[in-house]
């Protein structure tokens, strides 16, 4: 399968997700970041890539440093996606509540 | 949609699992009924304009149903789902994996267990699902988007023709 970048592969890994919580409150630097984790700076930078190819954070620079920023109009996506989802399973209920009452004046 | 009863839908993303439950004005045997029967589930399953065709069901414990969601460009989805468990009126499970025309499953697939009670001639119906893998957890939101995006424009069609009534 081709790798695909969207907003649905950044938040399915659990580094990923933290880094996610961290940053919403403030932009910060990848060290910064890494402090908070056990794992190496090498695989938080990684997980710091592909957030970027996903388009969810975006990087500043300020003076010699980098900073990291979450791009909140991004996490939208996700409500939207969840919307539309929770829409289908609405229209698919209320033909049920349809076929329900049809067949209970059927049987009347 | 009677707006008393009552309708959840919670996605967790952390454990790849869908939770949903509604309530149904009708009793526990007619619900089920609609919920295992293929001439009634296709008369509600697809959300329209997509149709819902089954072209094979066993409803019983390692039987399965074989049936398409067309869209209204007339493109085909195949899905089975394959029946694990069944207690009557009570509950049922199924493995559901998307297929081609020839009945042959893309794997993984997802976990459905399906609860049903009555409480006072209100009959509520609880399912979760669960897909192993991430792939088919962004594959199934690909599918709903889809499926979302057409509904979407069905409502913005019948809109329109209100308006140009």
């Amino acid at each position: 399968m081709k790798t695909r970048r969207d907003i649905f592969q950044a938040i399915a890994d659990p580094t990923r997700r933290a880094i996610i919580a961290l940053i919403a409150l403030q932009a910060m630097t990848p060290n910064a970041i890494a402090e908070h984790f056990d794992t190496s700076r090498q695989a938080v930078s990684k997980h710091l890539q592909i957030l970027t190819e996903c388009e969810l954070v975006t990087q500043h620079q300020q003076g010699r440093e980098i900073y990291y920023q979450l791009e909140i109009d991004k996490m939208k996506e996700i409500d939207k996606w969840i919307d539309q989802f929770r829409k289908i399973w609405e229209t698919r209920f209320n033909q049920l509540d349809e076929v329900l009452l049809t067949i209970k004046n059927k049987k009347k | 949609m009677n707006s008393n009863l009552k309708f959840d839908f919670v996605v967790n993303k952390e454990n790849n699992t869908v939770n949903i439950k509604r309530e149904f004005a009708a009793d526990l045997d007619l619900v089920w009924e609609a919920w295992t029967t293929p001439e009634l589930l296709d008369q509600w399953w697809a959300p329209k304009p997509f149709l819902s065709k089954t072209k094979i069901m066993n409803f019983e414990v390692g039987g399965r149903r074989f049936y398409a969601m067309i869209s209204p460009e007339g493109q085909e989805m195949w899905a089975i789902q394959k029946y694990t468990s069944i207690t009557p009126k009570t509950n049922f499970k199924f493995l559901n994996a998307f297929a081609d025309n020839d009945e042959n499953p893309q794997l993984p697939g997802s976990d459905w267990d399906l609860n049903f009670s009555e409480q006072n001639g209100t009959t509520s119906v609880h399912i979760s699902i669960y897909n192993e893998s991430r792939e088919r957890m962004e594959q199934m939101i690909e599918m709903g988007f889809k499926e979302g995006f057409t509904m979407t424009l069905n409502e913005l069609d019948n809109l329109l023709s209100t308006l140009i009534k």
